[in-house]
């Protein structure tokens, strides 16, 4: 009973990351991949992502201390980072950054640091949702990452 | 059958996996080179060819793709990203096809502005796919390329 329980938990935790809006249907790209021979594929993917993601917004917030700013690199910066995060489907750090280009395009300073701040927000709460769910995806046991339900 | 998310999808998808005889079989002899510098992609891409039983080699750059095909090897299909260090993707398609490559090169970049996608195109490219890469995008892919024999 209890491990059935614990399935709906991990089901319910998944779901609401859709429904939430911080993955879109790329994540189950990645969850299609997934299968007896690859059962940690997504969880793998995932912290390929937190790698590149740490690396890039150190990149960034170092640029950005910098006067001038040079708004082609942090441009350059912030494409490789939405990139990553658009395979990943995370959905909100992806429409944060696209933000952040904006303001890179038009030459906003001011723009860029408030818009980072919010790339850094939702990358965190993001990272944080996914570590809470692959840890519960663990306990459960590998068929249930593997033999996801629809969204 | 392959569980998708609608009609059209599971037409496509399994066309490849378990349709036609020949469509199956030519994507078991296919291979195939991934040329990207992100380690997230390369991850991806070969694991989505992999999942079609397509046997695949993956490098960094585009210098990486050229100096592959000069040690003798050849590939039905390159998957080619745009921006890459030492060698980005156009001028990697450039330096192929002027070496005679005649693989089906397509594309694989996030930029979405019209005239670098030209610009890529026009480098020698015979498809291009805006990322990230899905089976869907990968199986119109493979429908474009031949086989000899």
């Amino acid at each position: 009973m209890e491990r059935n329980q614990m399935h709906r938990q991990v089901s319910v935790m998944r779901q609401s990351l859709f429904d939430q809006g911080y993955l879109d249907e790329q994540f189950i790209q990645l969850e299609e991949l997934q299968d007896d021979a690859n059962p940690n594929f997504v969880e793998e993917v995932v912290t390929l992502y937190y790698r590149d993601s740490s690396r890039l917004i150190l990149s960034i917030d170092q640029a950005l201390e910098r006067n001038p700013l040079d708004f082609n690199k942090l441009d350059t910066y912030m494409h490789q980072f939405k990139g990553s995060s658009t395979s990943i489907g995370a959905k909100k750090v992806k429409a944060e950054c696209t933000q952040f280009r904006e303001y890179c395009k038009a030459g906003n300073g001011e723009g860029c640091m408030r818009t980072f701040q919010q790339v850094k927000k939702e990358y965190t709460i993001l990272k944080r949702k996914l570590e809470a769910y692959f840890q519960q995806a663990r306990q459960v046991g590998p068929s249930e990452t593997a033999c996801r339900p629809r969204n | 059958m392959l569980e998708s998310k609608n009609g059209m999808k599971d037409g496509l998808l399994n066309s490849i996996k378990a349709g036609p005889p020949a469509l199956l079989e030519l994507s078991s002899k296919i291979t195939a080179l991934v040329v990207d510098d992100n380690t997230l992609n390369q991850t991806i891409h070969h694991r989505l060819l992999d999942n079609l039983g397509i046997q695949n080699q993956v490098v960094g750059n585009g210098k990486e793709a050229v100096d592959v095909h000069c040690s003798g090897k050849n590939f039905d299909l390159i998957l080619m990203d745009m921006d890459m260090p030492v060698m980005n993707g156009i001028e990697a398609t450039r330096k192929l096809r002027s070496m005679g490559i005649r693989s089906l090169i397509a594309g694989v970049s996030a930029r979405s502005a019209e005239k670098e996608k030209q610009e890529f195109i026009e480098a020698g490219l015979d498809d291009y796919q805006e990322k990230p890469l899905t089976t869907i995008k990968l199986a119109s892919i493979l429908h474009k390329v031949k086989k000899d024999g």
